[in-house]
């Protein structure tokens, strides 16, 4: 089994010479659930845009089996998910099922089997009442859940989430949580929040000014204090990491650990 | 702020009974159809009162079948409506020409009162045509109708975008309004509009940013610079026979006025 994300020396300059992502190597296995963590800045975003190939900078990167170049971006595009940090970027049709469907009818489905899909992705992060609604109608917590269903129904192997959590109140951050938990893909997750990566994800990776400074199990790079107020990240005051129960995965999914 | 976003979403939404015939018509035949109102009322001189009669029955016509109430209608026309009227006033007063009214400190013309009843009627027929679209037809099947109807492409995208950013831009000049107004800010002359200028430029820059992420999001999902659509438009029975209907009962009635 190949893996999902294979990044060597992963380059990439903004005009103006701003230096995003300085030698990126990352590989990331089959099923992982992935926190890519660090200050603002750091280049988390510009390497999600990377797996998407909406930017695409110098050296290798292969995704979900294809090298990622101009001539790879509509088989990359149904394979890769990202899910933007602010909702209204993702939700830009006038009704939630337009919105969901706009993935899938660009893969070149067939109508009957996109409505399925639809159906099937707003039902897993459980939205489906709102199908015929405008998203501008829906609670930010809403707007999120339906910008994830935007790309599972594009039935992705690699779904990569921004700042899921940004602007979600705890009730809707919890909900969040519930749905990505039953959600069986390989998941990168850019955050600030440490709890949520703490909870979700297995696997932690620290991007700072371009590079990744730390890589290991989530407990153990949470645990080191030092090395997170190095790269201006904490943990609120008082958060016990041992209290943490870690989001169970769904039935069946299984995890391929391939590096050391 | 939201009073406003639900003022506007009242206008554009539906009224009157969702699965009335009216509200089931393909959008192509009511655009077509109400269109071809307001241009036989526009085009016909004012001694023609009988075209005026005969559009002004097919509009309440349709109005009934929509099972629209007059006070949704009102409601609808009173933005554009008055205006006309007002500018239409203006015009006895100013326009000479014919026998002349003497009304004190003002005088009004006979010409001129003929263009003002002249510009009403249009103004009143071409107001409730436009009203009665928006109020049997969701603004996204407008849109996609005249997409369909062939109008330019990038247009129809345009209105689209406009429709769905409206309420986000509107909701977000409220809180930059409110932090101008939480500091103090309380102009009361035009020298001191200078913030609001600024607030504008700095709306300006976030709405071009927020364009180039919502374009990102929508390559992401494998846009290719066409809009897919989930359910096809259909041109059944019913609408061709709105249409005929339409252009049989009108244009026989404006041409037959033109025989000598």
């Amino acid at each position: 089994m190949t893996c999902v994300v294979e990044a060597r020396e992963l380059r990439y300059r903004y005009p103006g010479n701003h230096d995003a992502l300085r030698g990126i190597d990352l590989r990331i296995e089959h099923g992982e659930r992935v926190a890519l963590l660090g200050p603002n800045g750091a280049g988390k975003t510009t390497f999600m845009m990377h797996l998407n190939g909406l930017v695409i900078g110098e050296g290798e990167l292969e995704v979900a089996g294809l090298r990622v170049g101009k001539d790879t971006l509509k088989q990359l595009r149904a394979r890769v998910g990202v899910v933007f940090q602010d909702p209204d970027d993702q939700l830009f049709m006038p009704t939630v099922r337009e919105d969901v469907a706009f993935g899938p009818l660009n893969m070149g489905l067939e109508r009957v089997e996109v409505s399925e899909r639809v159906e099937q992705a707003l039902a897993k992060v459980r939205m489906l009442h709102v199908v015929d609604r405008p998203p501008y109608q829906l609670s930010m917590g809403e707007r999120r859940r339906v910008a994830i269903a935007t790309v599972l129904a594009m039935e992705p192997s690699l779904l990569v989430l921004d700042e899921p959590s940004a602007n979600l109140d705890p009730r809707a951050r919890r909900e969040l949580l519930e749905v990505l938990e039953t959600i069986d893909r390989t998941m990168i997750v850019t955050t600030h929040d440490l709890p949520l990566a703490a909870e979700l994800c297995e696997r932690a990776v620290i991007l700072a000014a371009g590079r990744i400074v730390a890589d290991g199990p989530c407990d153990d790079v949470l645990a080191d204090t030092e090395l997170l107020m190095a790269h201006d990240l904490e943990l609120p005051a008082g958060f016990d990491l041992r209290a943490i129960r870690r989001r169970s995965r769904p039935q069946g999914a299984m995890v391929v650990h391939e590096h050391a | 702020m939201s009073g406003l976003c639900n003022h506007a979403l009242e206008l554009t939404g539906l009224a009157g009974d969702p699965d009335s015939p009216a509200h089931r018509l393909d959008p192509r035949a009511k655009i077509v159809g109400l269109l071809a109102v307001t241009v036989v009322a526009v085009s016909a001189p004012l001694e023609l009162w009988p075209v005026y009669i005969g559009c002004a029955g097919t509009l309440v016509a349709y109005a009934a079948v929509a099972r629209t109430r007059p006070a949704d209608l009102w409601r609808r026309v009173r933005v554009v409506l008055p205006l006309v009227l007002v500018l239409g006033a203006l015009v006895p007063f100013v326009r000479s020409g014919g026998t002349t009214y003497d009304l004190g400190l003002l005088t009004a013309h006979e010409a001129g009162l003929r263009i003002c009843l002249a510009v009403a009627a249009k103004a009143i027929i071409g107001t409730f045509s436009a009203a009665l679209l928006g109020a049997t037809t969701t603004f996204p099947s407008v849109l996609r109708g005249l997409e369909a109807l062939r109008a330019p492409r990038l247009l129809v995208l345009i209105a689209a975008f406009m429709y769905r950013y409206l309420f986000v831009i509107v909701e977000e000049f409220g809180r930059m309004r409110s932090a101008l107004v939480s500091r103090g800010y309380n102009p009361r002359n035009a020298l001191q509009a200078g913030p609001m200028g600024r607030m504008a430029t700095a709306m300006f820059l976030r709405t071009y940013s927020r364009g180039e992420r919502v374009y990102h999001a929508m390559l992401a999902r494998g846009y290719d610079g066409t809009m897919p659509q989930l359910v096809p438009l259909s041109f059944g029975r019913p609408d061709a026979c709105f249409v005929a209907a339409v252009v049989l009962v009108l244009v026989p009635l404006r041409l037959i006025e033109l025989a000598p």
